[in-house]
């Protein structure tokens, strides 16, 4: 799948992404009101991945609902990613995005650089079954709660998502981080602090899907890091029925989602699995 | 790898009215028409083209609002942020280029025409600008050693026109096998007419909102091509392919806006 946040500003784009084999696509996070994001420079380059400080910058979910019908002619599902200041405002993004025709929702509920929104709500166990709970009640499309592993128990924000009636986790967002220009003694983000993704975060997100495995009974998918099948296949064995990319894009281009899914079935094949279900958290069995 | 490199600017240069290059204490290795991303510390980050190439590398900038004008009053020994070079440049193809600039698209023309010709290439160049003081890097170009041939849209210098109309009246007077261009969006979907009608290759050069300039954030879109990785320069028939062009780009936000 094609995580949230990464070449799907544009309808095209999306499109592009599923005809590169990607099995899923998740929009760019939606907003009601359009927001510009933060000044540039929003991406800092640095070793093991990418920070950025985007400030979630969308056209408003009014605004996009032309793109999404232009994804859905991928022919594969398209999870509409929403934000919002408070859970009434999510819901009201959610319920706009199941009328423009995408397959679920995916609520953002962990972006780390945007005042206000995502993780603000989202690290508390509290206010994310409240979330969850509000949306679920308005739409009868399926409802991924994506959490922020910016927090001490994400197993519990996890196991919040499912009592308010998530039907699946999405993990991880970014983390948090912050890089310093050393000859300028500044932040080099405008925002200063900004989220950190790629291969960096790799064992975060691991862990993190392993513990909510355990933690809940709906189903995780995982991210973070992925540029591999067999990275691909860590987050699939600690407990992810699947999984997205992001960052890889920038190295490998949109054919990362092909080359994971040739280098799943290789695997597949080379080990006697019939099917990625059959790996499944295969990981737990080990420790007991 | 930190992400930008910390340059010292050596001089700048006004190369028009609002119009100057900054040279940097620093060597740049990039083919013409990649960009930089320019962080002006404190202030923004955008997207420049290389127009001096190799050592003491530069920009040239028009100003035209606060990340530019920041630029522009920045002194020698001051510091900015580089990163790149990004994106796909012009390709020297052929024996008989003609190079088409509008404006400040001369900072990635001039690079171009500089290399063609030192690899062999005869090379015209059409260049247009608003008003004659607007016409930049026409010496260096002519000491290149390329036949320049100049518009101006009131006259004032050159043929009383578009930069469109004199590159129509070369392309007329010659046996060329390529075309090059950077300039406005309205020049580059008058150039792909051109290059159509003559079946002749075209490279054009195109610009979008950028925030990450490596391909992952989407503002740079177009068709489902992205400037930043996909181009800055396309060919004839990607040009060709794109419904976006000449109508519509994203704002800031990533809503589709009717091209200014
Ligand atoms: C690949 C590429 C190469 C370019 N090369 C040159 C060049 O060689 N010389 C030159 O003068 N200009 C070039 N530009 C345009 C240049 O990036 C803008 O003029 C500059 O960003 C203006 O910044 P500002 O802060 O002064 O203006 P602002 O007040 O911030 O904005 C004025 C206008 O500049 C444009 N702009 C602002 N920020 C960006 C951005 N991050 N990305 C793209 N456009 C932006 C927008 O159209 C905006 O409406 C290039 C653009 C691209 C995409
Ligand atoms: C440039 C960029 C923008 C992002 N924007 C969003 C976003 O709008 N919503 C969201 O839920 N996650 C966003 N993310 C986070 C990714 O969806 C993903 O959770 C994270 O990057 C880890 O995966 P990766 O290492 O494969 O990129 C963004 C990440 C990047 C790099
Ligand atoms: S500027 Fe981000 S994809 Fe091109």
């Amino acid at each position: 799948m094609l995580a949230s946040g990464i070449l799907n500003e544009t309808g095209k784009s999306m499109l592009e992404v599923a005809r590169a084999g990607a099995g899923a696509i998740v929009t760019k996070s939606l907003g009601i009101a359009e927001r510009s994001g933060h000044p540039n420079p929003c991406i800092a380059e640095i070793e093991c991945g990418l920070l950025n400080a985007m400030g979630l910058p969308n056209p408003g979910v009014k605004a996009y609902a032309d793109d999404i019908k232009e994804a859905k002619a991928g022919g594969v599902p398209v999870f509409g990613s929403a934000i919002g200041g408070s859970p009434e405002e999510i819901a009201e993004v959610a319920v706009a995005l199941s009328a423009a025709g995408v397959d679920a929702v995916e609520l953002n509920l962990s972006c780390p650089h945007a005042k206000g929104y995502g993780v603000e709500i989202g690290s508390s166990p509290e206010k994310v079954r409240e979330v969850c709970g509000g949306v679920k009640s308005m739409i009868d499309i399926p409802v991924f709660a994506k959490l922020t592993p910016n927090t001490s128990s994400i197993a519990s924000l996890a196991s919040a998502a499912e009592e308010g009636g998530a039907d699946g986790i999405v993990a991880i967002n970014t983390l948090k981080g912050m890089t310093i220009c050393p000859e300028l003694k500044m932040p080099v983000l405008s925002n200063r602090i900004g989220g950190l993704s790629g291969p960096a975060i790799r064992s975060v997100g691991v862990r993190c899907v392993f513990e909510i495995f355990e933690a809940v009974n709906i189903p995780v998918i995982g991210v973070g890091g992925i540029s591999t099948a067999r990275d691909a296949l860590e987050y699939i064995m600690a407990g992810a029925q699947a999984v997205q990319i992001g960052t890889a894009i920038r190295s490998q281009g949109t054919a990362v989602f092909a080359d994971v899914c040739v280098g799943l079935s290789d695997f597949m094949s080379e080990n006697g699995y019939k099917s990625v279900s059959d790996m499944v958290g295969v990981a737990h069995v080990a420790d007991t | 790898m930190p992400t930008h490199r910390i340059l010292a600017i050596t001089g700048q240069t006004d190369e028009a009215p609002d119009c100057r290059t900054v040279r940097l204490d620093g060597a740049m290795d990039a083919q013409p028409g990649q960009f930089v991303m320019v962080w002006v510390p404190g202030r923004d980050e955008f997207p420049m083209s290389v127009s001096y190439i190799g050592d003491n590398f530069g920009v040239t900038y028009r100003i035209v609002g606060n990340g530019t004008r920041s630029l522009s009053a920045m002194n020698p020994g001051d510091k900015i942020g580089i990163r790149g070079p990004y994106g796909r440049g012009f390709e020297i193809t052929g024996r008989r280029m003609l190079a088409i600039a509008g404006g400040t698209g001369m900072a990635s023309i001039a690079p171009l025409v500089e290399k063609a010709v030192e690899s062999g290439v005869e090379v015209d160049l059409a260049l247009g600008a608003k008003t004659a003081p607007e016409l930049i890097m026409r010496g260096r170009c002519e000491e290149a050693g390329a036949k320049v041939h100049v518009s101006t849209d009131d006259g004032s210098a050159g043929m009383k026109g578009l930069a469109t109309d004199i590159a129509a009246k070369v392309l007329d007077g010659g046996d060329f096998d390529s075309v090059c261009a950077c300039g406005p969006e309205r020049m580059t979907t008058g150039v792909l007419d051109l290059a159509q009608k003559r079946g002749l290759p075209l490279q054009a050069s195109l610009e979008r909102y950028m925030k990450c300039g490596i391909g992952v954030c989407d503002s740079c879109a177009i068709d489902g091509k992205h400037v930043c990785v996909d181009g800055p320069v396309f060919s004839r028939e990607v040009l060709a392919s794109l419904t976006d062009l000449g109508r519509t780009r994203l704002s800031i936000s990533g809503r589709r806006v009717p091209l200014d």
